[in-house]
């Protein structure tokens, strides 16, 4: 390990010597999601306390619409085999495919949120809104967590994708910037298995 | 428009508030006035406030510390002098509104902006350098986490003169933080300022680690890091596990606050104990995240002091790897009272007392690491002996409160503010004092005036003893913590010892100071300068180069045989490797962490006062600048070789010119 160790501050374009550096762009960034994960795992472990807190308000059961949410898995499910298509043109150096397929990434992601939105929206006009009970206070702020990700993935893959039309081209920066959104795309979609699992189908069970 | 601010939030009506406003502007206005006349500005901007560099990153963090340790100890000699004077029939001089916003105050200062700065800025001082490196993994991240840090303790501070500051305890505890009782911007003071100075915390443990783990020296594996850097490393990891836990807490309290959730309410399904538990999972890490940085120093130190390796260097990687660890699992006995049972209790009792035998084997470490040593009784050694029996007597009588038995009588009374004070002080902050005055001549290239640096030790160790000792025992007559008045007579003379112990302190404080200024007006005396990079005959690699080091810290890259491969080089009397000289890369300054800073800034007291407008500019400003920054291509440079080599040269001057001196 310590062999491998890079010298530079800046290990992206270092080939100053002819060796290989790996960037710790993407290392760090990893460590970063590890870090996400956490905080994650805490917004779970605090729903996990309150799921049985209705305070005499609607249950899961009565609430969730299981169609609705089947379709937002699908969805997003499917847009982190787009990411990978981008991703696999990306090493291959194919610029236009890598652009489309983000694009259609973006566009699931995008109905992804809309739908939630959705979902968020028609409960708040039912009056099941997070301020009804301690369990929607933490439905909303879990599943609303993972969407502000989404969120952030969206605006990061939309500034990626216009950089990329620019001069940083498909750089080596750009590449690892690719694979980082890709750890988060694909991060996010682990994490929406489990609120799927445990607030959505316990939540109905 | 201005949302709930308006100008009665001004507190004129406080005159000891107005006095302090007063003192702070023309403090200000005479610093901003000197930089302005001396033309200093595009120094200041240039040099070091879009510095990149983690030497200059770890010199404003540490005086931000001591600032924060100013205010922090103003908060506390001003409850110290109330509870002097606060018995029977006088009131003291500070109503309970004021006081409850003091004592809250203090412990957020002091834990998040005095010494999370302080070690925030020996890691970046030292980690570097220590390992061979060339700087830190992600240098324009560390800039950004320093203007997080430096956010936070801004917003925390301008609560003094505008609006009020929490009244519930640095750990602010629902239901009390809730809306319903505590209704006033004091709380969202509170964790916005934490929030965003631990968005920055988070960053510096990701980018050390991540330092620590990829830019090693060659050969360093790691059973030849310094034992600083294992305590940085494993400090690291705290801080990636818990912080994330703070921010989902404080997170929840403010979607109940700004929201109308109900996460910790008393009603409509809430729960405070949740609140409890997920904000001490973070809050006992927390504590180790500060202590174990400073074992770190004071390992460094007794080693070089005592001129030998140090005793059971894999004891101590060991030791510090099991606190890591155990720090996890002891978190309820911050709250046995809660009624989790006698079952649930009574693990968390036995972690605890379990967590005492690393920290016992780092003690015999070091008294066998100066036994039959030539110890040299310098400041730091000073603060390292105060330290192991200070930080002893805490430990032991932390013990004695992991009993639950024991905490159902001792739990939030004065015998607690006592013990986590002598950990506190006693491990933390003479660790951290004692790590200023071993690296100072690295960052600056003088030494410390010992003299002085002694004074100030006495007069804390003196001092810390008559302010907590008192504690210890009205603890145990059933005085509890944050009482504003008392009648109690047997009290009351405990009371004024403490008082006079705090004055003690100050004097120390006040040594302090006398030695930053005597040591910068003597700076130039042959005895105070470090021409040679090494004054304290040191092991490790930070000692092999010029103090101060050049921005790039190794013109070549040291090759790593052993542990203190440095010092074994040195007795062995082997010169430098020659290798040829190579330009090096190196990242540019940039004001993106500036701009970042100001703009969370303005996003934090925005949403304190409800002004949305205002924070939606904050918000935005942060996104779009982190936009800018990605798209910047110009964000490195190569150091040419003509430059090193000067360097070089100079550098090797001052060695031969030291030499001839002696």
């Amino acid at each position: 390990m310590a062999h491998e160790a890079t010298m530079s501050p800046l290990a992206h374009a270092d080939d100053h010597h002819g060796e290989h550096h790996e960037s710790p762009n993407v290392f760090g960034f990893w460590l970063y999601l590890m870090t996400d994960c956490v905080l994650f795992g805490s917004i779970f472990a605090a729903f996990a306390v309150l799921r049985n807190q209705y305070a005499g308000g609607p249950s899961g059961k009565e609430l969730f619409d299981l169609t609705n949410v089947g379709i937002e898995t699908a969805i997003l499910l499917f847009s982190s085999i787009t990411y990978g298509f981008a991703s696999l043109n990306a090493l291959a150096k194919n610029k236009k495919m890598v652009l489309l397929w983000l694009a259609v990434t973006f566009v699931l992601g995008l109905s992804f949120v809309g739908l939630e939105l959705n979902e968020f929206s028609s409960m708040i006009a039912e009056g099941n809104g997070p301020d009804r009970s301690a369990f929607l206070s933490a439905f909303f702020t879990l599943v609303g967590t993972h969407g502000l990700h989404v969120t952030c993935g969206l605006i990061w893959m939309a500034v990626l994708m216009v950089q990329m039309m620019g001069p940083q081209d498909l750089s080596e920066r750009m590449m690892n910037k690719l694979a980082c959104l890709s750890l988060f795309w694909h991060f996010l979609d682990i994490v929406w298995i489990c609120v799927f699992s445990f607030v959505y189908l316990a939540g109905v069970m | 428009m201005l949302g709930k601010l308006s100008l009665s939030a001004i507190p004129l009506d406080v005159p000891i508030l107005v006095g302090t406003f007063l003192g702070v502007a023309v403090i200000g206005l005479a610093v901003l006035g000197a930089v302005t006349y001396y033309g200093k500005w595009g120094y200041l901007w240039r040099d070091w406030l879009t510095t990149v560099d983690h030497k200059r990153l770890a010199v404003m963090y540490i005086i931000l510390a001591i600032v924060m340790l100013f205010r922090g100890f103003a908060d506390a000699i001003m409850m110290r002098t109330q509870l002097a004077l606060a018995y029977k029939g006088n009131p003291g001089y500070l109503p309970p509104h004021h006081y409850d916003q003091i004592f809250s105050a203090h412990g957020t200062i002091m834990i998040f902006f005095m010494a999370m700065a302080f070690m925030t800025g020996l890691m970046n001082l030292v980690v570097p350098l220590q390992i061979g490196a060339r700087d830190v993994a992600f240098p324009f991240l560390n800039s950004l986490s320093f203007y997080m840090t430096l956010v936070g303790a801004l917003l925390i501070n301008i609560s003094l003169f505008i609006g009020e500051f929490a009244q519930c305890g640095w750990l602010v505890y629902p239901p009390l933080s809730e809306m319903q009782f505590s209704p006033g911007v004091g709380v969202d003071y509170y964790i916005w300022a934490v929030q965003i100075s631990g968005v920055g915390t988070l960053l510096t443990g990701v980018n050390f680690f991540t330092t620590i783990v990829k830019m090693r020296a060659p050969g360093m594996g790691w059973m030849q890091m310094p034992v600083f850097t294992w305590t940085a490393f494993c400090t690291t990891v705290l801080i990636m596990v818990s912080f994330p836990v703070l921010t989902v807490t404080l997170a929840l309290l403010s979607l109940d606050r700004y929201l109308g959730m109900h996460f910790f309410t008393n009603d409509a399904g809430g729960n405070v104990m949740l609140y409890l538990s997920m904000i001490w999972t973070w809050g006992h890490p927390e504590v180790y995240i500060l202590v174990i940085p400073a074992f770190g120093v004071f390992s460094e130190v007794t080693a070089t002091f005592s001129q030998k390796p140090l005793f059971g260097y894999k004891t101590m990687v060991y030791a510090t790897c099991s606190i890591m660890v155990l720090s996890f699992v002891v978190w309820v006995h911050h709250f046995f009272t809660m009624g989790a049972g006698a079952n649930v209790n009574t693990f968390f009792g036995i972690m605890t007392m379990i967590i005492a035998v690393p920290t016992g084997v780092k003690i015999f470490n070091w008294l066998f690491t100066m036994y039959k040593g030539r110890v040299e009784f310098t400041a730091p050694m000073h603060w390292t002996l105060g330290f192991m029996i200070t930080f002893s007597i805490g430990g032991m009588t932390g013990v004695m409160m992991a009993m639950p038995a024991a905490d159902w009588i001792l739990h939030n009374s004065l015998f607690l503010i006592a013990h986590f004070h002598n950990v506190i002080i006693g491990g933390v902050y003479f660790g951290y004092i004692a790590g200023m005055g071993f690296w100072f001549p690295k960052a600056f290239g003088f030494k410390l005036n010992e003299a002085w640096g002694k004074r100030a030790f006495w007069c804390w160790f003196v001092g810390f003893y008559l302010a907590f000792i008192p504690l210890y025992v009205l603890g145990l007559e059933g005085m509890t913590r944050r009482m504003n008045h008392y009648d109690n007579p047997d009290w009351y003379p405990w009371m004024l010892v403490a008082e006079v112990g705090a004055i003690v302190i100050a004097c120390g404080i006040v040594c302090q100071l006398t030695q930053l200024y005597v040591s910068i007006r003597d700076r130039n005396l042959p005895e105070n300068l470090d021409l040679t990079g090494d004054p304290w005959n040191g092991r490790t690699l930070e000692w092999s180069i010029s103090s101060p080091p050049p921005a790039y810290n190794f013109a070549v890259i040291p090759d790593i045989h052993g542990l203190d491969t440095f010092h074994t080089e040195k007795q062995l009397g082997l010169k430098a490797h020659g290798k040829p000289l190579a330009p090096i890369h190196m990242p540019k300054n940039t004001s993106a962490g500036v701009f970042i800073g100001l703009f969370s800034f303005i996003l934090g007291f925005a949403s304190i006062w409800y002004i949305w407008w205002l924070a939606a500019i904050g918000l935005i400003g942060i996104v779009a600048t982190m936009i800018l920054r990605s798209a910047d291509r110009d964000v490195d440079y190569y150091v040419p070789v003509s430059e090193i080599e000067h360097n070089e040269e100079v550098y090797s001057r001052r060695i031969a010119a030291a030499q001839a001196a002696e």
